[in-house]
């Protein structure tokens, strides 16, 4: 994975426990909204908050092992990735977090997808 | 960290079935090496058949190919024999010396044909049927000689007889037996068999003894003689007269053998580091010489060794089909009917077709087919699920496709004649050919690898029986079984009866501590299983059970439905559909301040409010809730609604009071969770305006009292109710449907209406605990006031007052 070049671009959006566990929460930025995951390991993860199926919103889903389910259609999408399990085929855009004493930092430049 | 090291001896169906199995769950764990008698890589036996009749090459029948084995890692000695095994070294020899050591072995030796002891069984053109290289033979054979005769008229011999007719040659089958296929067919069957085989060309001598092969000049084999003095010309003679497990290296390492090698439930051997499957194998008494009873000890192996230690083999029932093209003979479990079992046969010999099922206590137990199978995998299913037919048995014979209330005909046939353009699973656009082709090319057994590689069934899920039948009908001829028992999902071995008994009997009180005494796959499950759990759990302790919000679908973790836009809908509950000015007006001022885009009546005579953006949910709650509504629940899992008609109140026809019926059993109902969701409807009288007979639980008031409908459906698939009976009272009326409601919460699976609910259990079933007996009802319904009475509270109110109130707002707002 690349690290980010610009530091000033991490903006602090909350605590780890502000996200249940196995759940999500929205961002909303100026360039739209973006998901934030917490996996059963407290593992933090951001992605558009658009399925690249038809659009769901990708917070509102189940969250298991390192995926969530999208709730209009079911399509499963990797949190790590941004991309949707196979056979289904897109992506949804990934934005850089960090986990710094319990606060989430958020980057609103996707380091990939769109 | 050093790897352990498995060696596989036996490089056939069952033994890499279970290395499939192991890398997909543990693909890190083990240093493999594969021993293989024969000197090609893994290919599927079952389909020497249609190799020797010219429908197939060898090149098609290989499942592995050997880059496969590379790409895994596997150390893959082909063409070597395992000839000892010294278990207190652990290591392995083959006959030229070379050796592996092991931590733990998997013994799948197959078995050996089993030769007649008679004079002449060794000579040259004697061959078994068994492997590719008995296929050459009998293929080099058929291109110089005319007379073959196949000794034994089992499923076996008559794949062969069938492919060296095909190949040119003269065939004569010999049976010991008074007929065909003895062990699989019943006498009329076997005789409709007969005929069309002999109608195609092969000679048949029954009840004959083989006494010796006799050698010609050349020394290989002439003719077969038989004890009563008669003889028949044969160049080319095949043995297929029964197999044996072969457990000769198992046994020459000591290892407990009973006619097979004698594993536990965990397919290990009395050397708990050796493990055996396959035909090798004698489980519980019983050694199984079909495909997938393997296949389901293959996966039960290949947990055990990932160190899993879930999952429990305990046996299969097995039905068989047989594969000679043009001839459809389905069998399966007792078809001969034994003591204490009753027959209902159809017989048409000119027609060319019988029909034969076996019935033990109103329950499945056998059926053979023959002409017109496509009922086989309806009884199969009948006779493993162990349903009650006394209500069917009439019509049995005519298939499922007759039952009169289903409607939709039977679902093998009807898949089997869909165009490949035909499109089967509507959610993911998914047509026939696709997931025909995928079975095929991608060599697929089970549902979950049809929804992994087409997406097919794995969204709403309605389609999953015509995705069950082309399975069937697609892969039936080649693997002619099906397992025993459907896991919930990928995540567990378990069905969802099993996960219900176990949380019930071990009072397991929440998921974490379910999946971890279940010994779940995943660490968390998934959004199938989890959401099913949560409900078991549930509805097991009403009173105890801290519902996870995590496992909810977010209908029901919000209370409200979600829209394609993102946005949400809301409907308050209206009491069986009967309103006044004043509500109408209190939602009209909501639906105005809230500046609600659309207001709809929905097909439950209820009122939906559409277009509400998330964060403004708790916000029309609390206005809702204190203008006197709860939740309609029309988002969840759960009770729905009350239809109702006018009733006597208004109607010149009307009987009875159906809106006040409506709205007591609303008040009732209103907030219990269901296994799927949960419709009712009372018309007040036959006219049945409220139209109470597609419903969950419809009633219908007539002069004396009022009639039970269950189990109707007007979704994608529609079914009329089931009477269930006649009753006097109003009181009566919500005892039934309480305790109705309460039987269908307890036994049916997550998401599973209650339509193909009473389907599978029976009407019987449901009868016998709502109806036949007072006390059972009372206990059923008792069971239901109490959970409601933790289920009746309102959830939008509590979320109007702030509960749960992160969900409803954005974590962070950036500008
Ligand atoms: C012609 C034919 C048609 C069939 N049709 C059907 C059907 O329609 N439906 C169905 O369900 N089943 C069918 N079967 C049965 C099915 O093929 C078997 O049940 C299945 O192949 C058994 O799998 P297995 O792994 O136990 O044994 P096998 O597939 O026989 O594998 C055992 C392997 O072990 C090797 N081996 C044995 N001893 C040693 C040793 N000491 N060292 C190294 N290697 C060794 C053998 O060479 C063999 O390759 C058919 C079988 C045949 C022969
Ligand atoms: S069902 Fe009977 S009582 Fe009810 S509205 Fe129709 S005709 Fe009238
Ligand atoms: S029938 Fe139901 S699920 Fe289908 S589009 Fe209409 S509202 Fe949606
Ligand atoms: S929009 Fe996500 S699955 Fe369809």
């Amino acid at each position: 994975m690349q690290t980010t070049n610009n530091q000033q671009n991490w903006v602090e959006v909350g605590r780890i426990e502000d996200i249940p566990l196995l759940g999500a929460r929205l961002v909303k930025s100026p360039k739209g909204d973006i998901a934030v995951f917490r996996t059963q390991g407290d593992e933090i993860f951001a992605l558009r908050d658009k399925c690249p199926h038809k659009g769901g919103p990708l917070s509102q889903g189940i969250v298991h092992g390192k995926k969530v389910a999208c709730p209009l259609h079911d399509w499963k999408i990797h949190l790590d990735t941004g991309l949707a399990v196979a056979p289904d085929e897109g992506c949804a855009a990934r934005f850089p977090v960090e986990v710094r004493d319990g606060l989430i930092y958020l980057s609103l430049e996707p380091d990939s997808g769109r | 960290m050093q790897k352990q090291k498995l060696v596989l001896v036996g490089n056939g169906m069952a033994g890499v079935r279970t290395l499939e199995e192991l890398l997909k769950i543990a693909s890190d764990k083990y240093d493999i090496t594969v021993f293989g008698a024969e000197p090609h890589p893994n290919y599927n036996r079952i389909l020497l058949s249609p190799v020797l009749a010219g429908e197939q090459t060898v090149q098609d029948i290989i499942i592995n190919e050997m880059d496969w084995y590379e790409q895994n890692q596997i150390h893959l000695h082909i063409n070597k024999k395992v000839t000892k095994i010294d278990r207190k070294n652990r290591i392995v020899f083959t006959e030229d010396g070379t050796s592996a050591e092991y931590d733990r072995l998997l013994l799948s030796t197959g078995s050996n044909p089993f030769i007649l002891p008679i004079p002449g069984a060794e000579l040259p053109g004697v061959v078994s049927f068994r492997d590719i290289s008995d296929v050459e033979a009998m293929l080099d054979a058929s291109s110089r000689y005319r007379n073959a005769v196949v000794i034994g008229g089992g499923l076996l011999g008559l794949e062969a007889a069938n492919g060296l007719m095909l190949r040119g040659m003269d065939v004569t089958v010999v049976h010991i037996a008074p007929w065909l296929m003895d062990r699989q067919l019943d006498e009329p069957a076997a005789r409709l068999l007969q005929q069309s085989l002999e109608a195609k060309g092969l000679k048949f001598l029954l009840e004959k003894q083989t006494g010796a092969l006799v050698p010609g000049e050349s020394g290989r084999v002439c003719a077969v003689s038989f004890k009563d003095g008669d003889s028949i010309p044969a160049d080319l003679v095949v043995m297929a007269v029964g197999i044996r497990p072969n457990t000769e290296l198992a046994e020459s390492a000591g290892l407990y053998c009973n006619r097979g090698v004698v594993v536990n439930d965990t397919l290990q051997t009395f050397d708990p580091r050796i493990y055996a499957v396959g035909e090798c194998v004698s489980h519980r008494g019983v050694a199984y010489g079909l495909v997938a009873p393997l296949f389901e000890q293959a996966k039960v192996a290949a947990n055990h060794l990932a160190e899993y230690g879930i999952g429990c083999y305990t046996g299969s029932l097995t039905s068989t089909k047989l594969k000679v093209t043009g001839i459809d003979l389905f069998s399966a479990g007792d078809y001969m009917g034994a003591e204490g079992t009753d027959a209902i046969v159809l017989s048409d010999p000119a027609g060319g077709n019988y029909k034969k099922v076996v019935l033990k206590d109103n329950k499945v137990v056998g059926a053979v087919l023959y002409g017109d199978t496509t009922e086989g995998s309806w009884y199969f299913d009948l006779l493993r699920e162990g349903t009650d037919v006394s209500d069917i048995r009439s019509s049995l014979l005519f298939g499922q496709h007759n039952l009169g209330d289903s409607g939709h005909g039977d679902p093998h046939a009807r898949v089997a004649a869909m165009p490949d353009s035909a499109e089967i699973c509507g959610c993911n656009g998914v047509c026939k050919g696709d997931i025909v082709k995928a079975i095929r090319d991608k060599k697929l057994f089970t549902l979950d690898e049809v929804r992994a590689h087409t997406k097919a069934s794995s969204s709403c899920g309605s389609c999953t029986g015509l995705v069950e039948s082309l399975l069937a009908v697609t892969v039936g001829g080649d693997y002619s079984t099906a397992p025993s028992k459907k896991p919930m999902c990928g995540c567990t071995e378990h069905s969802h009866d099993e996960v219900r008994e176990t949380i019930t009997r071990q009072g397991i009180k929440s998921i974490p501590a379910l999946m971890h005494f279940m010994e779940w796959k995943t660490p968390d499950g998934c959004n199938k299983c989890r959401t099913a759990l949560n409900y078991y759990l549930l509805c097991a302790w009403p009173s105890e059970y801290v519902d996870d919000n995590q496992s909810r679908y977010i209908n029901e973790r919000v209370h409200a439905n979600i829209q394609k836009d993102g946005t949400y809908s809301v409907i308050p509950r209206i009491f069986g559909g009967d309103t006044s000015p004043k509500q109408l007006m209190a939602i009209a001022q909501i639906a105005e301040r809230w500046e609600v885009p659309t207001v709809k009546f929905t097909g439950g005579q209820r009122l939906d409010l559409l277009g509400i953006r998330k964060e403004q949910l708790p916000g029309i709650w609390k206005d809702l809730s204190e203008a006197g509504f709860v939740s309609g629940h029309a988002y969840g899992k759960a009770m729905r609604t009350v239809k109702t008609c006018v009733g006597s109140q208004w109607c010149r026809f009307g009987t009875q009071d159906s809106t006040t019926m409506g709205i007591k059993l609303e008040e009732l109902t209103w907030g219990s969770w269901t296994p799927h969701k949960f419709k009712l409807a009372v018309s007040g009288c036959p006219r049945n305006c409220a139209e109470a007979t597609i419903k969950d639980f419809g009633v219908v008031a007539v002069d004396s009292g009022w009639e039970l409908h269950i189990g109707g459906n007007g979704g994608i698939k529609v079914r009329a109710t089931d009477f269930l009976c006649h009753v006097k009272t109003e009181e009566e009326v919500l005892e039934y449907c309480a305790a109705f409601m309460q039987v269908y919460r307890e036994d049916a699976h997550y998401l599973e209406r209650t339509a193909p609910w009473v389907e599978r259990r029976g009407l019987t079933y449901v009868k016998e605990r709502v109806v036949d007996d007072a006390e059972q009802r009372k206990v059923y319904a008792e069971r239901f006031y109490e959970s409601q009475k933790y289920s009746q509270d309102d959830p939008w109110k509590a979320r109007g007052e702030g509960v749960d109130a992160h969900e409803y707002k954005p974590m962070a707002i950036l500008s």
